[in-house]
């Protein structure tokens, strides 16, 4: 375990060590705040029917920024490693490949989490100033940052699979951005194409994350998206684990 | 420590390194030589369990680098060619980070990373990122990183390719004291080094081992086991002819520089012949005003096993 620590450890440190890391914050954070701004502006000249939480986590904004940090936080997980060749003295350390998977993963969520400290302020400052709950309830505050760390999870092992896939950073960024991106259009095609049957509706809505999305930040937490989002994320860092041992198959 | 039987590697069908077989002992310093694409990276990288031959097997300290690697590497202090580092670690934090990964208990950490620091002379970087390190540095902390854990065995990977001459002079004196205590396994092209330190060699070429040998047996082997040269005025004689009747002379080639003439001769292995050249010189009136016997160096075996590549 004390291996895993000290893996993990590298890897948040390598993050805060790196420009790419501190880009991503600032970018994210614009993005956060310009949507958060725009949402209340817009509550402000009508009379609106959902709260800020789910008017925040169900934006243009909030979807564009959220799709496009993945492959930027994962891009440079196993590719950089293996570029630069530190690969090597990492792989003949006394460690099993699963502990690197698991540590690169978790050292990416962690900073993923630490990209969600500002916003969750957004809405205590909101409450605070103008006296009336961001949302009517705690449900709709654990909901979407539950659900924020179930996707988050699942797109983070997306983006493990393609840098593990790759040496070259970009290359890792572009496979993972076109996963993500299809995945995340999918949940879309239910409201594009009007003439397809309802059973077909019902199977897309499943994988819709903007469906998820708006009902985890209403406060209603259902159980399918759940287990959906983390056997997900087990089958990709399971592959992930495959694709990093490759190298020792015997061919 | 070592023990490598029929280790085979094929990269997409074609073989870097083919049937393999050789032994280190414990406290051997073993020199791994070839020139490049020769398999030495392979061999090393497999012996680290950095990936698996294609067939055959090898054994680290008693373990099979593949059924039993984590015990394997954990015996083991390997320094891969151009050693990457983490360039946005510091030094300190660099050595920590590994010693931890390599299982040095906790209590002595700091002791090993400090020890370490010392016998490498890291004390005055200790601070700095390793990017900004020179390259001599660099390869410093590519040391210190293999020696964290005290394994019993290092196997370095050219470890002194890139250096200054200094500073290969100084790894060069550390390697040879570590070998009191550890076993060493290294790969170099740097010759005068694998005679210097090295108790045994082992020459690979195209995925074959050539010769494993001491480095003094070695020389003893090659033909040409070094030649003489003579400079001299011979007056009217020819000077090939009265050369080549000395026995042990092979061969004699002739440069004129001059009045003067340059015989180069091969010699026999074993076989003295300057006093007779002496004799010839003094009977026949030459005037000669060198007389040097040029010794084999492990550069000329080298050359000898490998030299289907260097023409």
């Amino acid at each position: 375990m004390r291996k895993f620590y000290t893996l993990l450890l590298r890897e948040v440190r390598s993050y805060f060590h790196s420009p790419i890391a501190y880009v991503v914050l600032i970018f994210f954070l614009i993005i956060a705040g310009v949507d958060f701004y725009f949402q209340v502006s817009f509550m402000n000249q009508r009379q609106v029917q959902y709260t800020v939480q789910e008017a925040f986590f169900n934006s243009v904004f909030f979807w564009f920024a959220f799709v496009l940090i993945f492959p930027l936080i994962t891009m440079r997980l196993f590719a950089e490693e293996f570029k630069l060749g530190t690969i090597e003295p990492l792989m003949t350390a006394p460690v099993r490949d699963w502990q690197v998977v698991l540590s690169k993963f978790f050292g990416a969520l962690v900073f993923y989490l630490v990209l969600w400290v500002p916003p969750a302020f957004y809405f205590l400052i909101f409450q605070k100033i103008t006296g009336q709950a961001a949302a009517h309830s705690a449900g709709a505050y654990s909901g979407s940052y539950l659900m924020l760390l179930l996707l988050g999870m699942f797109y983070l092992s997306i983006g493990c699979l393609a840098s593990v896939l790759t040496r070259n950073q970009i290359i890792a960024a572009i496979i993972s951005f076109c996963a993500i991106t299809l995945l995340f259009f999918l949940g879309l095609v239910q409201f594009i194409l009007l003439d397809v049957s309802s059973a077909t509706r019902d199977l897309l809505g499943y994988f819709s994350a903007i469906e998820h999305m708006g009902t985890f930040s209403r406060g209603v937490i259902d159980t399918r998206p759940i287990v959906f989002y983390l056997s997900m994320t087990v089958v990709m860092l399971a592959l992930t684990h495959q694709a990093f041992q490759s190298r020792k198959w015997r061919l | 420590m070592i023990k490598v039987e029929n280790l085979t590697k094929r990269y997409a069908g074609q073989a870097a390194i083919q049937d393999l077989n050789f032994e280190v002992g414990q406290g051997e310093i073993m020199g791994f030589l070839g020139p490049n694409g020769a398999g030495k990276t392979t061999t090393m990288r497999i012996l680290a369990s950095f990936m698996p031959p294609t067939s055959g097997r090898a054994t680290v300290a008693g373990y099979d680098v593949f059924e039993q690697s984590l015990q394997a590497r954990a015996h083991l202090g390997y320094m891969p060619e151009n050693v990457p580092l983490y360039n946005d670690m510091r030094v300190t934090e660099y050595l920590d980070y590994r010693a931890a990964l390599k299982g040095v208990p906790h209590r002595r950490l700091m002791e090993r990373v400090g020890d370490v620091k010392e016998l490498c002379g890291l004390k005055e970087v200790e601070k700095k990122l390793i990017g900004t390190l020179s390259k001599g540095y660099r390869q410093r902390v590519g040391l210190a990183d293999a020696l964290l854990h005290e394994p019993d065995l290092l196997i370095l990977d050219e470890p002194t390719i890139g250096l200054d001459p200094n500073q290969i002079r100084q790894v060069r004196a550390l390697i040879k004291n570590l070998g009191k205590q550890h076993t060493i396994l290294l790969s170099t092209h740097i010759l005068p080094e694998v005679e210097m330190t090295c108790s045994r060699v082992i020459i690979i070429h195209k995925g074959r081992i050539e010769a494993c040998d001491t480095p003094e047996n070695l020389l003893g082997k090659i033909r040409q086991a070094g030649g003489v040269v003579v400079e001299a005025k011979v007056g009217p004689d020819n000077g090939v002819e009265e050369l080549k009747k000395i026995s042990g002379v092979r061969d004699v080639i002739v440069d004129v520089d001059g009045e003067w003439k340059i015989f180069s001769l091969r010699v026999e292995s074993g076989v003295d012949v300057r006093e007779e050249i002496f004799r010839l010189a003094t009977d026949r009136h030459w005037t000669v005003r060198e007389l040097t016997q040029r010794r084999a160096t492990l550069e000329d075996v080298f050359v000898e096993i490998t030299h289907s590549d260097s023409i």
